[in-house]
């Protein structure tokens, strides 16, 4: 099937992949070839594509996927692959996130920073 | 004397020479700034597309319709500006062509007794409203050469805060850019929402009427249009801001070309105008010579030592014209 993963500014990724796994807000989702037309809303995690040449595993901050006709769109603000990490940056944002969470356990937003900083570090570990 | 206003005009030419350099200068860059706008404005466009036709799916599936950002105001009473012009100047009538336009856009709205409130994008745009005493809401400067995804949300986050908090519009206020040669001013709704045929979906489950039909939703069709509509928003006014970057690269390659073509033009007068006066300078000396020598010989003076005299001062004239 064909993906597409576009942000804002540019189209990231474009070619043909045998199968996507990605995180909506209710859990992970795995796309195989044909798969029944659908739109979900992308959570804070990782997303593999099994490309011709490999996989190729994002951290993608939150977004939107579309699957119809065998192509599936991911719409995505950030996502970034292993190599494009600043892992040393992610850490100084893990740091700040917790010590915003620390001061207050109910802030959305450093929960949401945390998610994103530990699935960074997570994605430019495992390559 | 003469050569004092020789003097002078060169060193005007000098000067004029100097600025051409420098306007040349300024008009290659942006020629080339205008290239790569262009390449931005191309590689927004997949998201923008993207965004609305999942947007129009989530429609015609039966999305949920009534979403503040997709309401109809019953009534206006107050009207918010996005007016988007540049950091700098120096791009001939850019600036005040969008400010002059949303200014005017304001005074008709005031007419009809509607409020307004501003936000701007661009140094250009705040010192001139500033300067105006208007009320600005909020103020974004330094990315009008290259906006960034992340400029553009901020500038949607203030445009979303007005809309609300008491404004029943948004309107945005930017230069199209139609072409190399063509750009024009556009004071555009950009809030609420209009997001094609959105109206005509009512609601009711009508997912037989979609391009694909039957889309599985996680997690539901609301939930998700709560999320992508500011994200519509961002890109809407992403590519405004490159087109309005792109658009700012154009006028000022256009003023900077107009400039040194110019500079030029002066240069050629003010060389003629220099050896005019020179000229007219060597042609008064050797006529005072040759007046001098007149009046020598006729008292009986030595002529062929002067005569000598003059050969060598109107060599040394013409050796200086060199």
């Amino acid at each position: 099937m064909q993906v597409e993963l576009v942000s804002p500014e540019a189209v990231l990724f474009s070619g043909e992949c045998s199968q996507v796994v990605t995180r909506t807000v209710d859990g992970d989702i795995a796309f195989l070839d044909h798969h029944a037309a659908f739109i979900g809303a992308l959570d804070i995690g990782q997303t593999q594509l099994w490309a011709s040449d490999g996989i190729v595993t994002l951290a993608l901050n939150r977004g939107f996927v579309e699957v119809s006709n065998n192509v599936v769109t991911i719409l995505s603000d950030a996502a970034y692959a292993a190599d494009e990490i600043d892992v040393a940056a992610a850490q100084a944002d893990l740091e700040a996130a917790r010590a915003a969470l620390a001061a207050d356990d109910d802030d959305d937003d450093a929960k949401a920073a945390v998610a994103w900083a530990e699935t960074r570090i997570a994605v430019a570990g495992a390559a | 004397m003469a050569s004092g206003q020789e003097r002078i005009l060169r060193r005007r030419i000098r000067s004029i020479d100097a600025t051409k350099k420098i306007t040349r200068a300024m008009e290659l860059i942006a020629a080339s700034r205008i290239v790569r706008a262009q390449a931005r404005v191309r590689a927004a466009r997949p998201y923008s597309d993207k965004v609305t036709a999942v947007i129009a799916n989530l429609a015609s599936a039966g999305g949920e319709a009534d979403h503040p950002l997709l309401r109809e105001p019953a009534e206006v009473t107050k009207v918010a500006y996005v007016a988007i012009a540049a950091d700098r100047g120096l791009c001939g009538g850019y600036n005040n062509n969008v400010l002059r336009a949303t200014e005017r856009a304001i005074a008709a709205d005031a007419a009809e007794g509607r409020d307004y409130e501003l936000v701007l994008s661009g140094r250009k745009a705040l010192g001139y409203f500033r300067f105006r005493n208007y009320r600005i809401a909020a103020g974004f400067e330094g990315f009008s050469d290259q906006p960034s995804y992340a400029d553009a949300q901020q500038v949607a986050a203030a445009a979303t805060e007005l809309f609300e908090n008491g404004c029943q519009r948004v309107m945005l206020a930017y230069t199209q850019f139609h072409s190399m040669g063509n750009q024009s001013v556009a004071i555009v709704p950009f809030m609420p929402l209009e997001v094609g045929e959105f109206d005509d979906a009512d609601g009711t489950e009508d997912s037989g009427g979609g391009p694909e039909g039957g889309y599985e939703f996680e997690p539901e069709p609301a939930v998700i249009l709560e999320r992508l509509l500011p994200r519509y928003a961002e890109a809407r006014l992403y590519s405004a801001l490159l087109e309005a970057s792109a658009s700012e690269h154009a006028a000022r390659q256009r003023a900077m070309k107009a400039a040194t073509d110019n500079a030029e033009e002066l240069k050629i007068n003010l060389t003629r105008i220099m050896n005019r006066a020179r000229q007219d300078a060597i042609t008064t000396e050797i006529m005072e010579i040759v007046g001098g020598a007149e009046a020598l010989a006729q008292t009986g003076g030595e002529v062929d030592l002067l005569s000598d005299t003059i050969e060598a001062r109107t060599a040394d004239l013409f050796r200086a014209r060199e």
